[in-house]
């Protein structure tokens, strides 16, 4: 290159927008970089990998449900197939930190609950967790909010958070039903 | 406004490539790309009202049975017709109009596009028989397991060699304009156009990959299965750098047509180029971000893409600048005055400049729910939901399409040799459009807050609450308005295209604006594309490399999808 160095020729006003615009962005970036990494509000990540054709006969999976495996502390493991999930109910008392897993045995399906920041994508072969303390009483749908055929929209579920007396009392009724069932055999 | 170092009055009167008259063939072949794209909208955006009316119970599907199956299907027509074909075909006809008529000069190897062209074509025709014949209605994103006819996916493919091999000719044309022009900047339409192609070639390699490797084998029967993570991380690869190929045409007639229409100049030659390198290098590296809700990608990779798409927001930021200085510089020369008031003195009665700042104007809102998209955590509020078609309604949907509209409105009549038809239609179908799009937007991103899916037919679904009803009213309503739009759209095309020749002097010229500052002051560094291919693929290999590999290595084929058609 000969002569006098070419330069950008950058107007102030566009200089000074361009230290705006910059320092927008690395505003957002520290705040979602906070809120995800010291805060808790993280996403989905790498977990385990299974297979979708064996996985409904696998432990835990061919128990789906909710289970209590320290005081206050739950998992629930979430099968998705077209065009349900099992189960169809989830129970939790309020207060609970439960950790979630889903996975699918056949197409992807999407599995987020309604007024609350647990949304997966549910994809053959992976398992999905988050993990979500039910503050609220109530009940809280989970749909299915990725396109899985034509039973798609009426694929959904829910999470009803009862109050811990509700709880116990549902918890026992469910044991004397079971006992009854065996009595029954 | 102040000066820059070289006064405006230096800029020699360079008329970039207005020396170079089109031949008759040459119109032909490019109007023969804008006529199959307006096609494809037509058709395609003929099934987005009836998605929406659906939302209020009002579900005429059953009426299109023995053609048209279900909605799902109609979604497949709507998405593929309107975001693949619309966008692909109008893409590579402009990009041909700007080349040529950028350079002044015809295309090197006029072969090679004609062979691009009616690669396409082919495709299109491949992918629209199981798309027609319901064994194609895995919506756009084709997602697997969901296992559509191979043909969709052969079409797909050849859809996209079709459009590399036009980007073959632009790239050879520039670079024979260039042999001849040593030491001249190229001018910044046909750059911007083959920058874009360039970058298309990149991005497009990921869903190659996915059907070439995983997709075909499997529909053919080669293989039992497919890898759906993996064959998600492809996609994602090509589906987000997607939407910077739709986008930059639009840019570049902001930045390089749009002053011209509106009586100015373009403000800043140096980052007009700058912004189109900063969407060469990172348009790719960011796909991660819409995979923030999935399994099997590790949390510190999504945040890098995250990081990443907040550095392809810089040269969308710059563009606003750059777009508005040059529209008000054109303004006031016009006679506009105030701080705002000059906005009223841009050109409103020019339906082409009106249909391109009412999008420029929803694309603002577009990006801001594309900012919340793209924010990792932030995302889990709207992932999947009608938060997402809602915006990219705003960004492809109007952004894109109605800038396109808005260059038809000049573009038609100049490659046909006819007047525009009706003007005033034309300006009331761009307004439509504005009113149509912030009404199912609007609804849209609130139904999605509220947490409603995306791709679901809401009138049916069993667990929509009576709360979304006056959202999900909306939606059809905006649709209504919209299908009117589309109509008067195609309506004034055909008409136009069907008119009377008219005398010379009527039919309107390709615009081209001139920059502010002699183009020759820019640095050469913003003129080069080995600098900015070593940094593209240099960032890939960073941000992509671990993760594909890791997910290559480790790929199982063990997902052969439901034993029954899904759909």
């Amino acid at each position: 290159m000969t002569g006098e160095r070419k330069k950008m020729g950058i107007d102030p006003y566009e200089r000074r927008w361009m230290i705006v615009s910059i320092a927008l962005l690395v505003a957002f970036a520290a705040t979602v970089g906070i809120a995800g990494f010291a805060m808790g509000f993280d996403l989905p990540g790498q977990d385990e990998r299974v297979d979708p054709q064996t996985v409904a006969t696998t432990p835990p999976w061919d128990e789906p449900g909710v289970r209590e495996i320290s005081p206050g502390v739950y998992e629930a493991y979430v099968i998705a197939q077209a065009w349900s999930f099992s189960p169809r109910e989830i129970v939790v008392p309020k207060g609970a930190e439960v950790t979630i897993y889903v996975t699918s045995i056949d197409l992807q399906h999407g599995f987020k609950i309604t007024d609350t920041n647990v949304n997966m994508q549910v994809v053959p072969g992976e398992v999905s967790r988050l993990r979500y303390t039910f503050d609220e009483l109530g009940e809280f749908p989970y749909l299915c909010t990725e396109y899985c055929g034509r039973g798609h929209a009426a694929m959904f579920g829910q999470v009803r958070v009862v109050s811990q007396e509700d709880y116990e009392a549902s918890q026992a009724e469910a044991a004397a039903a079971d006992a009854g069932t065996e009595e029954g055999q | 406004m102040t000066a820059t170092d070289t006064p405006p009055s230096a800029a020699p009167e360079r008329r970039w490539g207005n020396g170079y008259e089109l031949t008759k063939q040459e119109k032909r072949f490019i109007a023969g790309h804008v006529y199959v794209a307006v096609l494809a909208l037509t058709v395609g955006s003929l099934f987005g009202p009836l998605q929406s009316f659906e939302y209020s119970g009002i579900d005429l599907y059953g009426l299109l049975d023995p053609v048209i199956k279900s909605y799902y299907q109609g979604l497949s027509l709507h998405g593929v017709l309107n975001a693949l074909v619309w966008t692909t075909f109008f893409i590579v006809g402009f990009t041909t109009l700007a080349v040529i008529k950028g350079l002044g000069r015809p295309l090197s190897h006029p072969k090679l596009n004609l062979a691009g062209f009616w690669v396409m074509v082919a495709g299109l025709l491949m992918a629209a028989v199981p798309l027609l014949t319901n064994t194609a209605t895995v919506l756009y994103t084709f997602y697997a397991p969901l296992k559509a006819n191979w043909a969709f996916y052969l079409g797909l493919v050849l859809v996209v060699v079709g459009s590399w091999i036009s980007g073959w000719g632009f790239m050879l044309t520039l670079a024979a304009w260039r042999k001849d022009h040593p030491g001249e900047r190229s001018p910044f339409i046909a750059m911007a156009g083959v920058v874009n192609a360039a970058m298309w070639q990149v991005a497009t390699l990921g869903v190659a990959v996915s059907i070439l490797t995983m997709l075909l084998p499997w529909t053919l029967g080669l293989t039992d299965g497919t890898d759906p993570k993996l064959s998600r991380t492809y996609f994602w690869f090509t589906g987000h750098p997607l939407v910077y190929f739709w986008l930059l045409p639009a840019y570049l007639s902001w930045y390089g047509m749009l002053p011209k229409q509106a009586g100015g100049k373009l403000f800043s030659d140096s980052l007009a180029r700058f912004s189109f390198w900063m969407f060469f290098i990172v348009s790719v590296p960011v796909g991660f971000h819409h995979q923030f809700t999935d399994p099997g990608v590790p949390q510190a990779w999504k945040f890098i893409h995250a990081l990443l798409t907040y550095s392809v927001f810089f040269p969308s930021l710059l563009t606003a600048f750059t777009v508005i200085a040059s529209l008000e510089y054109g303004a006031r020369k016009r006679g506009g005055t105030g701080l705002v008031g000059w906005i009223r003195a841009l050109p409103w009665s020019d339906p082409s400049v009106t249909a391109q700042l009412l999008a420029a104007i929803l694309f603002l809102f577009g990006g801001v729910s594309g900012l919340t998209n793209a924010s990792y955590n932030l995302n889990l509020v709207v992932h999947n939901t009608a938060w997402v078609p809602g915006h990219f309604h705003l960004t492809v949907a109007t952004a894109v399409t109605l800038s396109f509209i808005g260059i038809c409105y000049w573009m038609v009549p100049y490659l046909t040799g006819k007047a525009l038809w009706r003007p005033k239609v034309a300006l009331f179908q761009a307004w439509s459009w504005f009113v149509g799009m912030i009404i199912f937007s609007n609804a849209m991103h609130m139904l999605g807050l509220l947490g409603a899916p995306r791709r679901t037919p809401l009138g049916e679904a069993p667990y929509t609450p009576d709360s979304w009803d006056g959202h999900l009213m909306r939606v059809s309503i905006g649709g209504a308005i919209l299908l009117v739009s589309v109509l008067t759209f195609t309506t004034i095309i055909w008409k136009t295209a069907r008119g009377p020749a008219v005398a010379p002097e009527l039919v309107p010229e390709v615009p081209i604006a001139e920059s502010l500052r002699d183009p020759q002051q820019t640095p050469e560094w913003l003129d080069r594309f080995k600098p900015w291919l070593i940094g593209a693929v240099v960032l890939l290999v960073i941000a992509y490399g671990p993760q594909l590999v890791d997910q290559i290595l480790h790929m199982s084929l063990n997902a052969p999808g439901p034993d029954f058609t899904p759909w």
